[in-house]
């Protein structure tokens, strides 16, 4: 529906915003319903998320396991902190590859726009060891090789 | 994989400071020397040096003797480095939300006729 904007704020943070057709409500829900998030939260192309689970109240487990399907994949644990149905969820989660990677604390907003959504999800820039390991997961698979230009960056602030 | 790569935080840092973005895109323009930069920029020569010196440490510029002249231009490590975490992050959130659109055009989170009662937050 819209552009996906990703901009640094300060040193420290990244802010991730876009617009769905789709009521808070109905976006909300997609984030804490577990199987919502299995048809949607898979990363790049080619990764699918057979184990999800996800217990939307404040200290609630999460845990995504992914798979690449050739005996590639990873997971990622998390606990909710905040839940305010269908407004805000805050939550922390960290990253195994294998080892776990330093807790990384997500706010996501859901406001109306229109007849639909603006999220905007506020996340802390992973120090450079996990940003390493992110690289090398096999993440990046199937990705498409071009780059961000410079000019996305200096546009951002 | 990317050994000497910059600290993505110094780079971050570097990159925070409206001057130094100035200056990123200057260079991305051609190699420009201390003395050429300061005119554009309106600062002194020792501002500029500051402001150099943290994009060096950053990673993102880098600089090379030619005579009594030392000529600053882009890192091509530096920048891709950032950046190719950066399209990683961004590519994933790209393509899960282009998923979400095509889950939400379906109505399966549609609202409840009942709808869960709020949870407790805080």
């Amino acid at each position: 529906m819209s552009e996906l904007t990703l901009t640094t704020e300060g040193d420290r943070h990244i802010v991730v915003t876009r617009r769905f057709a789709a009521p808070p409500e109905a976006v909300y829900r997609a984030h804490v319903e577990p199987e919502l998030i299995q048809q949607w939260m898979l990363g790049p192309e080619g990764w699918t998320m057979p184990v999800c689970i996800c217990d939307p109240r404040p200290g609630g487990r999460i845990r995504y396991e992914w798979s690449r399907g050739d005996g590639g994949g990873f997971h990622l644990t998390g606990e909710w902190i905040e839940l305010e149905p269908f407004r805000r969820l805050v939550h922390v989660e960290r990253m195994h590859l294998p080892d776990p990677t330093p807790d990384n604390r997500i706010e996501t907003t859901f406001e109306p726009d229109g007849a639909g959504t603006l999220l905007t999800a506020r996340m802390e820039v992973p120090d450079a060891e996990t940003r390493a390991a992110m690289l090398g997961s096999g993440m990046q698979q199937g990705m498409e090789a071009s780059y961000v230009r410079l000019e996305a960056m200096t546009a951002s602030g | 994989m990317y050994g000497g790569a910059p600290d993505v935080d110094a780079a971050f840092a570097a990159l925070a400071h409206p001057v130094r973005r100035e200056i990123l895109t200057r260079l991305a323009r051609g190699e420009a020397t201390v003395n050429e930069l300061v005119e554009p920029f309106d600062l002194t020569q020792p501002a500029i040096s500051h402001h150099l010196r943290v994009l060096e440490d950053a990673g993102l510029i880098a600089r090379r003797v030619d005579g009594t002249r030392r000529p600053c231009r882009l890192s091509p490590d530096g920048v891709t480095t950032v950046n190719r975490w950066l399209e990683m992050l961004r590519t994933a959130y790209e393509a899960n939300y282009r998923r979400l659109d095509a889950l939400l055009a379906t109505g399966s989170a549609a609202p409840a006729s009942d709808p869960p009662e709020p949870t407790e937050d805080r």
